[in-house]
């Protein structure tokens, strides 16, 4: 997937998703989703232009924080069948 | 953790809590007052010989006794409201942790770096070692930062859940297919325990939570020591 995480956390620097102005309420569903399709459209698009996915990146490590691994590995299995609902 | 025949709150670990306590206090004090004053009142009218059966109005009264209560509900109101908006305060957070709700255990994700997950089970009774606490104790506490504003993302993989820390003062929902986000922020470290408050089935009282407050450096040595 991606190497930025595999990187364990240097002493002293921690980062976690910030604040999303657009999602400010406790339901944080729809944050963890958003960035999940932006990571697959971004990495899409770049593909398609013959560009490097490297700005993706950001959209992962957001998708990754803050998805369950269950909900992830479920929309992962979904797009491999092609069942997956979302536009991608 | 509560003790044996508690009736107040927990100690607070965080500074939202003690908020909360400071305007229990408060509030609980307007009742205690309006209460012994209704009672002193009831047994003033129950005791007496005197009477007044011609009594045609009583303006000053009746008008003392409606500004003060309007006043007393907004000496209640300002301070219920300056909480409120506290608690929904905009904080960036420095780490995120999950945790979903199953029947009958929770599972927590720590997945900012590299993917720590672990199942979070009830010790059984007859598991236990000598002092430690009947249906509170866990198999893999929560280990946390102190004095770190924490993400928590609370959801459930079957039914309702209940993710609760009474000294935190923390209660948020554990709903399928909602991801709901509560913040942590602890003042000391210790450890802290809660119980899942959301009916989920035969084992809903036997799925504790214990969060282990350590300073950053122990937090980041456990981190790296389970990831390996």
């Amino acid at each position: 997937m991606s190497e930025v995480r595999a990187q364990k956390p240097p002493p002293g620097k921690w980062w976690t998703p910030p604040f999303d102005p657009r999602f400010p309420n406790q339901n944080q569903t729809r944050n963890c989703y958003q960035n999940f399709l932006d990571y697959h459209r971004c990495q899409k698009t770049m593909k398609r232009r013959g560009k490097s996915a490297q700005p993706c990146e950001y959209y992962f490590r957001v998708y990754h924080s803050l998805c369950p691994i269950s909900w992830v590995q479920r929309w992962n299995d979904q797009i491999k069948e092609g069942t997956f609902a979302g536009k991608i | 953790m509560a003790h044996p025949a508690q009736l107040g709150f927990q100690d607070a670990a965080s500074p939202i809590m003690e908020e909360l306590m400071y305007f229990h206090d408060h509030t609980l004090m307007i009742v205690f007052l309006i209460s012994s004053l209704v009672l002193y009142i009831i047994s003033l009218m129950l005791t007496t010989e005197l009477t007044h059966t011609s009594t045609m109005d009583a303006q000053e009264v009746e008008t003392v006794w409606t500004i003060l209560p309007a006043v007393i509900l907004i000496l209640i109101a300002l301070p219920s409201l300056r909480i409120l908006y506290m608690m929904d305060e905009i904080t960036t957070p420095t780490l995120t942790l999950k945790t979903m709700g199953h029947q009958w255990y929770w599972s927590y994700e720590y997945t900012d770096y590299e993917n720590l997950c672990f199942d979070s089970y009830m010790t059984p009774p007859l598991e236990l070692d000598p002092g430690e606490l009947r249906l509170l104790e866990v198999d893999n506490r929560v280990v946390l930062p102190t004095e770190m504003s924490i993400r928590m993302l609370i959801s459930s993989e079957d039914v309702l859940h209940s993710w609760t820390v009474p000294s935190l003062g923390v209660k948020t929902d554990a709903i399928p297919g909602r991801l709901n986000q509560a913040t942590l922020m602890t003042s000391r470290p210790g450890i802290y325990y809660g119980q899942c408050s959301e009916i989920c089935g035969a084992n809903h009282s036997f799925m504790p939570i214990v969060l282990e407050l350590v300073p950053l450096k122990h937090f980041e040595e456990w981190l790296l020591s389970t990831l390996e």
